[in-house]
């Protein structure tokens, strides 16, 4: 369609795109009701396996959340000018993916109808009751940073803000890494190295989502992003990916290294099924080499739709390893008696078949639909689309022409 | 048989008299230990105290595999009723089947809450709903847990059930709630009777006698001898949590 018969029908497809967004929502909303109603028997987590697809979305959207605003920190806080444009944007869709992924991880919990309890009672050794003050706490100082951002009084104040929230989000990420990182327990864990790599990560797979909204957006006003801002882009987005993949060899190898962890690191990697097609196809081949290959070839890494491309594979890849890492990381049986072989009526020593249901995937759907929808009426009403100041960026050496 | 031998295989009258006494006395004499033991006990608006650390001592020797005489126990005494589905039913003790890789010896044990005196599950619980007592009993306060299971990721034992489906048959004594997470209370309800937990009755009750419970902070209780005098270990013992519940012959 020429972009002036689409200009005509725009508000059209704006109102539709807000009803597809609310369609997914409703559809999450429901899944929700009725894992409450029926309790998570209607799910496919049990005992075993007792966090499944809803926390592969909420994990998701919260590093990515936190990775997002990545963007601007770099304009805010390290003075790039391609970034400062950005910075709103960058914002916004923090908080957009943040409230996505609160919802699905308060929607999935055994008595959502008790979130005033887990506002109300905080056991200070938890880092999770450290996450509720971390996840509320980016809300606010993303909201502030927004505010001296849009607002042209407040404009000599961002810096500052940005540099806070730099601080807090990176601070965020390591309590969600944390999360996994302290579970002494199990072999799939219980590793510091998890905290940075949640980090890298983060700048990875926001980064990618930023510059698929961005794409959209760009798209949908008929404008057209400067190779020279693409090509920064593309690398940094190298950059994260490459880096993203080094934690995670790192934390392999150092798994592989003790010899305890050997069976579990050969379940995950060779003899698991799902998990091992899941990591070397899902997270490696697509999710990091296809990507690595699509950004740093000469002819297709100048191409916007290869970035967007390499971007998606990004998405795609951050899945299929939260589903290796949680979903696999719980499957495989705890060892309580080292040396044995150990069966029981609890499925001790067997490694469990999780499949995720219905409702889970609907549920985590509806994270997604939240974000998509904010993310859709905050375009809309105000401006968030980045503007580029040419004059300034050649000025500052950033484009050539 | 002569005279003689008969004489002295027959008890003598005073003989006879005196066991009668010793008998009776015993007899009369034992309600009133069983008063002070009452006495003893923690009245229900007692808080529990630091002096005990209450505990399982589980002989592994005598425990018979096949026999499920402890988990009949705390299923009826708990109101946990199985369904058939395994991956999903709340199970607070379980029969674990043991074989050495390399030697091919077995082993047949009951695993349930380990009440760590370190206890992973109260560490990471966000609200604090996990809670140990201080008499060591781990539990979890089922108006504050929101059923985020973040405890059962912590748990080395799988020791934790979350509550799948819509509860029946519920006991006054062991309240539950769908959406939240449970485990072994070491039978609380009894142990506050100053009774001991229904799996080592039952077990006692089967003829077994492999499931020992006492207070491991009386040096002059029967739990505490044995853990002196015999080699015990703990599940799990590299993580340094220092179980209430021990095991000898594994």
């Amino acid at each position: 369609m020429r972009f002036e018969a689409f200009h005509r029908l725009e508000e059209r497809f704006f109102y539709a795109l807000v009803g597809v967004g609310g369609l997914i929502v409703a559809l999450g909303l429901l899944a929700a009701w009725h894992m409450e109603e029926h309790g998570h028997i209607v799910s496919g987590m049990n005992n075993q396996v007792v966090w499944g697809t809803p926390h592969i979305f909420a994990i998701f959207m919260i590093v990515a959340a936190s990775g997002v605003l990545n963007v601007a920190s770099i304009g805010s806080v390290f003075g790039k000018v391609p970034y400062k444009a950005r910075a709103p944007l960058s914002g916004m869709l923090s908080l957009a993916l943040l409230a996505g992924g609160l919802s699905v991880l308060m929607l999935d919990l055994g008595r959502p109808d008790r979130l005033i309890v887990a506002m109300t009672y905080f056991n200070f050794k938890s880092i999770f009751a450290w996450n509720v003050f971390l996840y509320t706490g980016l809300f606010a100082i993303v909201g502030v940073y927004l505010w001296t951002l849009m607002e042209r009084r407040m404009n000599v104040y961002s810096k500052y803000a940005g540099f806070v929230a730099f601080i807090w989000r990176l601070a965020l990420t390591t309590g969600t890494g944390s999360i996994f990182g302290f579970l002494v327990a199990r072999q799939a864990y219980n590793s510091a190295v998890l905290a940075p790599a949640f980090i890298v990560m983060s700048f990875a797979w926001g980064l990618a989502a930023f510059i698929i909204v961005q794409s959209a957006l760009f798209s949908w006003n008929n404008l057209t992003l400067h190779p020279d801002i693409l090509r920064r882009m593309k690398n940094l987005l190298g950059i994260f990916v490459a880096g993203a993949l080094y934690f995670v060899a790192v934390h392999h190898l150092t798994n592989l290294y003790f010899a305890k962890q050997i069976d579990f690191e050969h379940f995950i990697l060779v003899s698991g099924g799902i998990y091992p097609l899941l990591f070397w196809g899902g997270y490696v081949v697509l999710g990091s080499v296809l990507p690595l290959l699509l950004l740093y070839h000469p002819r297709l890494g100048a191409q916007c739709s290869s970035v967007i491309t390499a971007s998606v594979l990004v998405i795609l890849g951050a899945f299929a390893l939260l589903y290796v890492l949680i979903i696999g990381g719980q499957a495989f049986p705890l060892e309580i008696f080292p040396g044995m072989e150990v069966r029981s009526s609890y499925l001790d020593g067997q490694i469990d078949h999780y499949v995720p249901s219905v409702p889970e995937i609907f549920l985590g759907l509806g994270g997604l639909g939240v974000a998509f929808l904010i993310t859709t009426i905050g375009v809309r009403v105000l401006h968030f689309v980045p503007q580029d100041d040419f004059s300034q960026l050649q000025g500052a050496g950033n484009i050539t022409d | 048989m002569s005279e003689h031998e008969q004489k002295t295989d027959t008890p003598s009258r005073r003989q006879f008299i005196g066991a009668s006494i010793a008998g009776l006395a015993t007899l009369a004499l034992v309600p009133g230990f069983r008063l002070i033991e009452i006495g003893n006990a923690r009245s229900p608006d007692q808080p529990a105290s630091a002096a005990q650390r209450w505990g399982l001592l589980i002989d592994t020797d005598k425990c018979a595999s096949g026999c499920t005489a402890c988990v009949t126990a705390c299923d009826v005494e708990n109101g946990l009723v199985q369904t058939g589905r395994p991956r999903t039913d709340a199970q607070w003790i379980r029969k674990v089947e043991l074989k050495d890789k390399s030697t091919g010896e077995s082993h047949s044990l009951p695993l349930m809450c380990q009440h760590c005196a370190e206890p992973p599950c109260v560490d990471v619980c966000p609200t604090g709903a996990s809670f140990k007592r201080a008499d060591g009993i781990v539990l979890v306060d089922r108006h504050i847990c929101i059923g985020c299971r973040y405890c059962m990721m912590a748990c080395p034992y799988k020791a934790r059930s979350f509550v799948h489906e819509v509860l029946t048959e519920q006991k006054a004594h062991a309240p539950r709630g769908k959406g939240c997470v449970e485990s072994c209370t070491l039978c609380v309800h009894r142990v506050d009777e100053d009774r001991q937990p229904a799996c080592a009755e039952a077990c006692t009750a089967a003829g077994h006698d492999a499931i020992l419970f006492g207070d491991l902070k009386d040096p002059n209780s029967e739990i505490s001898k044995r853990l002196k005098s015999r080699n015990t270990t703990q599940l799990r013992a590299d993580l340094k949590l220092n179980t209430g519940v021990r095991y000898q012959g594994i």
